[in-house]
Order: C-alpha cells, then sequence, then structure tokens
C-alpha cells in the first residue's frame, strides 16, 4: 500500500521533470492539489480586490484618454480574476467557495492592495510598479507545471503590458508637467516603492515553500532572484523620469552585474499580511458590499433561465 | 436559495479558416449570457469572431489513466506516415 501511493508521487514527479504539464484530470498528490488551489485562488483574489483601488480613481480621471484607459485596465482586471478562477475550479474548488473565503477573509491576496491610493499619480505609480511587479511574477508562471494555470497566464500576460505601459506614461506626463505634478510623483513613488518589492514576498531563507514549488515547477525563480529582476529593471526607468527612488542604500554593484539595495520592513510587512494595512477592513467591506449588493441579480438571472426551459417544455409537449 | 450559475465552456473561431479552440470557462446562467459573457471575457481584443458554449456537464471527456490503452495502440503503427514507405530519391512530389 505504502510503496503504491510512493511511486504515484515519484512518478508524478518524473512527468514534472520531463517538463510535461499537468492537466485537470491527471492525477496528482493532493498537496499539489492544494498548493494550486490556494495559490491560484490567492492570485485570483488580487485581481478582483486590485480593482478597488483603482476603480476608486476612474470617475475622477483628468482626461478622457486616461478614463478609458483606467476602465479598460481594470476591466482587464476582472477578466484576469475571472481566467484564474476558472483555472482553481478545475482542480475541485466551487466558485462560491473561492467567494466564501475571499469575502469571509480567511483568504489571502497580494497586500499591495491594502495600500490606499491617495492621488491620481498613484494610478501612474501603481501601473508602473504594482503591474510592472504582477508581470515579472506572471511571465514566470506561464511556464508553470499545471496546464490551465499556465495557459491564463500566458492570456494574462498578452493584456498586463498595457497596464504597465499607461502606468508609466502618466508618471512620465506628471514628470514632464509643473513642479507640483512631479512632485506628486515623486511622492507617489516614495509611498508605492517599498511595498512593490514586498510584493515578491519573504526572502528565500524565510519562505520555507519555495523549495517545494521549485521541485514541482509551480516556480522557476525564487523571491529574491525575482525581486532582484524587478529593482534592476525598474532603477533605469525611475531615471528617465527623473525621479528618485526612496532607498540611500541603491546602487549598482559592478562585481554582481546587479543593484544592490536596503533592507526591507519585514515588520511592515506582517503586519500588512495580518490585515493591519491601511485598507484591508475597507476592501473587505467593498468587496462584501459588491458581492451582497449583486445576489438578488444573480437569483434572478437563475429564476429567468429556470422560466425559459420551462416555457420551451411546454410548447413541446 | 441562492444557486451557483453553471459552468460553460468556451470555444472561439479567432478568424475565419480556423477551427474553434477551446479557450477557457466562465458562469452564466443560460446559454444566452454565456454567449455574452464569453464576449466580455474573452474577446475583449478581437480575439475572435464566433463563439461556442457549451455547459461543462455535457462534456464527456476520456480518462487519463487509461491513455495506455486509448491512444498506444497508434504508437507502433508507423504505416501510417508517409516516411514508412521507401522511394527512389529521383521521384518528385510524392
Ligand atoms: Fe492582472
Ligand atoms: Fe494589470
Amino acid at each position: 500500500m505504502e510503496n503504491k501511493t510512493l511511486s504515484l508521487d515519484d512518478q508524478f514527479q518524473e512527468r514534472i521533470d520531463r517538463g510535461e504539464n499537468i492537466e485537470a484530470k491527471d492525477w496528482m498528490p493532493e498537496k499539489y492539489r492544494k498548493t494550486h488551489i490556494r495559490q491560484i485562488s490567492q492570485h485570483g483574489h488580487s485581481e478582483i480586490i486590485g480593482m478597488l483601488p483603482e476603480g476608486n480613481w476612474i470617475s475622477r480621471a483628468p482626461s478622457l484618454r486616461r478614463k478609458v484607459a483606467l476602465l479598460a485596465k481594470v476591466q482587464d482586471e476582472a477578466g484576469h480574476g475571472l481566467y484564474l478562477y476558472s483555472a482553481a475550479e478545475t482542480l475541485g474548488i466551487s466558485r462560491d467557495e473561492l467567494m466564501e473565503q475571499l469575502n469571509s477573509g480567511k483568504a489571502k491576496y497580494s497586500s499591495i492592495f491594502n495600500y490606499p491610493t491617495v492621488s491620481w499619480a498613484d494610478m501612474g505609480a501603481v501601473g508602473w510598479l504594482v503591474d510592472g511587479a504582477a508581470i515579472i511574477n506572471q511571465v514566470m508562471l506561464t511556464k508553470t507545471s499545471y496546464g490551465p494555470y499556465a495557459r491564463a497566464m500566458v492570456r494574462i500576460c498578452k493584456e498586463e503590458s498595457f497596464h504597465q505601459r499607461q502606468g508609466y506614461e502618466i508618471m512620465l506626463s506628471l514628470c514632464n508637467g509643473a513642479g507640483v505634478q512631479k512632485a506628486m510623483a515623486q511622492d507617489a513613488l516614495n509611498r508605492w516603492w517599498w511595498p512593490s518589492i514586498m510584493m515578491f514576498g519573504p526572502r528565500d531563507e524565510e519562505s520555507p515553500n519555495t523549495e517545494q514549488s521549485m521541485k514541482w515547477k509551480i516556480k522557476k525563480k525564487t523571491n529574491d532572484e525575482l525581486r532582484q529582476q524587478f529593482v534592476d529593471q525598474t532603477v533605469p526607468q525611475a531615471e528617465i523620469l527623473g525621479l528618485s527612488i526612496p532607498d540611500k542604500d541603491l546602487k549598482w554593484n559592478e562585481e554582481r552585474g546587479h543593484y544592490d539595495f536596503g533592507i526591507i520592513d519585514w515588520e511592515e510587512f506582517w503586519n500588512v499580511v495580518k490585515g493591519n494595512g491601511l485598507m484591508n477592513e475597507k476592501r473587505l467591506k467593498d468587496r462584501n458590499a459588491a458581492w451582497d449588493e449583486g445576489q438578488w441579480v444573480r437569483n434572478a438571472a437563475l429564476a429567468y433561465s429556470e422560466k425559459q426551459v420551462e416555457r420551451k417544455a411546454k410548447k413541446i409537449a | 436559495m441562492n444557486k451557483e450559475w453553471p459552468i460553460w465552456e468556451v470555444f472561439i473561431r479567432s478568424k475565419n479558416g480556423l477551427e474553434h479552440r477551446h479557450c477557457g470557462s466562465l458562469h452564466a446562467a443560460d446559454a444566452e449570457m454565456a454567449i455574452q459573457n464569453a464576449r466580455d471575457v474573452y474577446t475583449r481584443r478581437q480575439e475572435g469572431v464566433s463563439v461556442w458554449v457549451v455547459e461543462s456537464k455535457n462534456i464527456t471527456a476520456s480518462n487519463p489513466t487509461k491513455n495506455g490503452e486509448m491512444f498506444e495502440p497508434a504508437a507502433d503503427k508507423v504505416y501510417r506516415h508517409p516516411t514508412f514507405y521507401v522511394l527512389p530519391d529521383e521521384i518528385k512530389h510524392m
């Protein structure tokens, strides 16, 4: 008995090592399934909650051009949430369960969305930095071993690059504008920089799941590798804007071929993860209100479709 | 009673001349709404010219644990491929 289980696990690992994708109906270790349900649903929840801080600015966008762009971006994020929920559902969790986990606060989502978006420049910083960081993670995930997750990522990555570009363009306009506008951009960068580099999660030594995730090819790079990649690509972008990154220890390391950067305030990170961020409560409250207020629509649509089926049956009879 | 909307599988033809391809799934109360939702979720950037939806429960799938008996019989039938037949090099257009 014991031996048989072991060999199934080994066979599974061999498939992964050969670079095969795992599909929904394939045998998989229970832990692989559970880890994926957790990770994919957290990812989906982040897309859904991520609409809130930006949705906040749609009606106050400074021009029609900015408004249609932001609206399209937020709509994309809803789509991303749906792709991911669909992928999670292939593993045997229902949409209602997923919603319940999010709305009850049981499920996590990216802590970055528990920071407030207080000025228009934040729409620039979020698109540039938050979507930028998400893209790095998501590009890696297009090669993840679970087929439905990988395919969702391919679709998402195609859509993300406009998100980052529209954010950067907002920053660029502000930085080329009046002094107060540039100051707004700098202020946004000051507030979003550290939370953005925290998005990649705890340091490798404090990330106990990394090893298993790498073995199963859920992740192909560690948190610290991804974070370094983000810093390296973002510093020159900040230079083009003429903004300074709020880290006095940030400097190019010739030997490593990478930027060195300062120590992250992990206490703040864990504090927000635990639910004590500025916006944790508000985000969940808004999410629950949206769900509750939509309930009658979902019920009515279902009642309508049931009635149509009945009518059709009567006509035939 | 709050009931979940059923799940639909979505197939999209990206342009005429190509087949419909499975692109994902979504929830909808009925077929008409499934088409509408598919349009909004999967064709926001002109990815399609035609959409099919089918309720997931109506799909019968082969069982991957039976893949051996299902697909391996084709593996040793090399004579189904053109390269199995040895012809002189001078033969053209064949
Ligand atoms: Fe997204
Ligand atoms: Fe995005």
